[in-house]
């Protein structure tokens, strides 16, 4: 049992890095099936920051962005986020709807519409893994998606885990295709009562 | 300090000083930022807040007085106080507590903007400092620039004119 993210031992954080590879792995087969694109992942980060060095191992605070969060609740409780660089929205939207009027100002309703229903199958993906090695059941929220500021996005998962935590723990890989060096971020969050049941399942 | 000369404040953060410098924070989300001046001696302070009160740790120690509304802003009052500002002279201008993203289901950041805000109106009539201006709630980010030699408090949002308060 630990009562705070810093007494994670190193065998934890290679059981979190292997959580993180098994839901990446699924979901970049996913991204792919949709994209028609082989679809490579980084080797997963597993991130203990304070909440100002959450959103600068991210990027650019400042920098503009579309997320896909997915809450989760049950046995275990936390969130998926699904971040991606706006530009590179446009192109991933295109990709999947086409070239539209407009599409120099903005995002069309159908094109975010897209994004979202592509974080929700990276988000899914995700946790599905996570069930499946743990035998822990929760349900999954709809998609919800939000374009801003990359500090902003970020800070409504900070502040959901931030009442009992001065640090965020969270674990992050990225995507890039092989034909595009297009680049997004699918990060989980987890409060500490959900990873000690986690690890209590896989018997650490 | 930043490379244009502004002073950052962090999550969870706050700073004081005088004229003429400028305090930024980035980026508010459902955070709020708070900020408070006297224009007689010029003194100011930016605080970058998450959460509405301290009550939300249910007797465990305050882990960080920074990081809620009831416990930072009067921290930072405190410290303009000792600089030299004048308790009756000094108003407020805030900025911040956007609800994000749209959740239809039970979850502390669906309404965590809003009580945020109640919580720092709350907070700012139980100094007594007057609320001069504010720019909050929506949905969107928000970065705040505070101009310590005029008080004016710029907010800047994406895809929006800066407003200034």
């Amino acid at each position: 049992m630990i009562n705070s993210y810093g007494e994670l031992s190193d065998t934890h954080i290679d059981v979190l890095r292997e959580i993180g590879n098994i839901g990446a792995g699924n979901a970049a087969t996913s991204l792919s099936v949709l994209l028609d694109e082989s679809v490579n992942i980084s080797i997963p980060r597993v991130v203990i920051e304070d909440y100002n060095g959450v959103v600068q191992t991210i990027g650019a605070t400042e920098e503009l962005a579309i997320a896909i969060l997915i809450n989760f609740s049950g046995d275990v409780r936390g969130m998926v986020l699904f971040l991606l660089a706006f530009d590179d929205a446009k192109e991933i939207a295109q990709m999947l709807v086409g070239v539209e009027e407009g599409d120099d100002i903005g995002l069309s309703e159908m094109k975010i519409s897209a994004i979202k229903e592509i974080g929700n199958i990276l988000g899914s993906a995700y946790l599905g893994s996570i069930g499946t090695l743990t035998g822990l059941t929760f349900d999954i929220s709809v998609p919800y998606a939000a374009i801003d500021m990359v500090g902003a996005l970020m800070s409504a998962p900070m502040v959901e885990f931030s009442v009992d935590n001065t640090k965020i723990l969270f674990i992050e890989e990225s995507f890039s295709m092989e034909t595009k060096s297009l680049r997004s971020h699918v990060i989980l969050f987890a409060d500490i009562p959900s990873l000690n049941k986690i690890m209590e399942k896989l018997g650490l | 300090m930043n490379m244009d000369g502004t002073i950052p404040v962090g999550i969870s953060d706050y700073k004081t000083s005088r004229s003429p410098d400028t305090l930024v924070t980035y980026a508010l989300g459902s955070c709020v930022g708070i900020s408070l001046y006297d224009p007689r001696t010029k003194i100011g302070g930016l605080s970058h807040i998450m959460l509405p009160s301290s009550l939300m740790r249910n007797g465990k120690p305050i882990d960080d007085r920074m990081k809620y509304a009831d416990t930072a802003i009067e921290d930072m009052f405190r410290e303009m106080l000792l600089l030299g500002a004048r308790r009756d002279t000094i108003m407020a201008k805030i900025a911040g507590g956007a609800n994000m993203f749209h959740f239809t289901e039970n979850s502390l950041v669906d309404t965590i903007g809003d009580r945020n805000i109640d919580a720092v109106h709350a907070e700012l009539s139980r100094l007594c400092i007057p609320l001069v201006g504010e720019d909050v709630g929506e949905n969107y980010g928000r970065t705040v620039y505070f101009n310590l030699g005029d008080g004016k408090l710029k907010v800047q949002s994406i895809g929006k004119n800066m407003n200034e308060l």
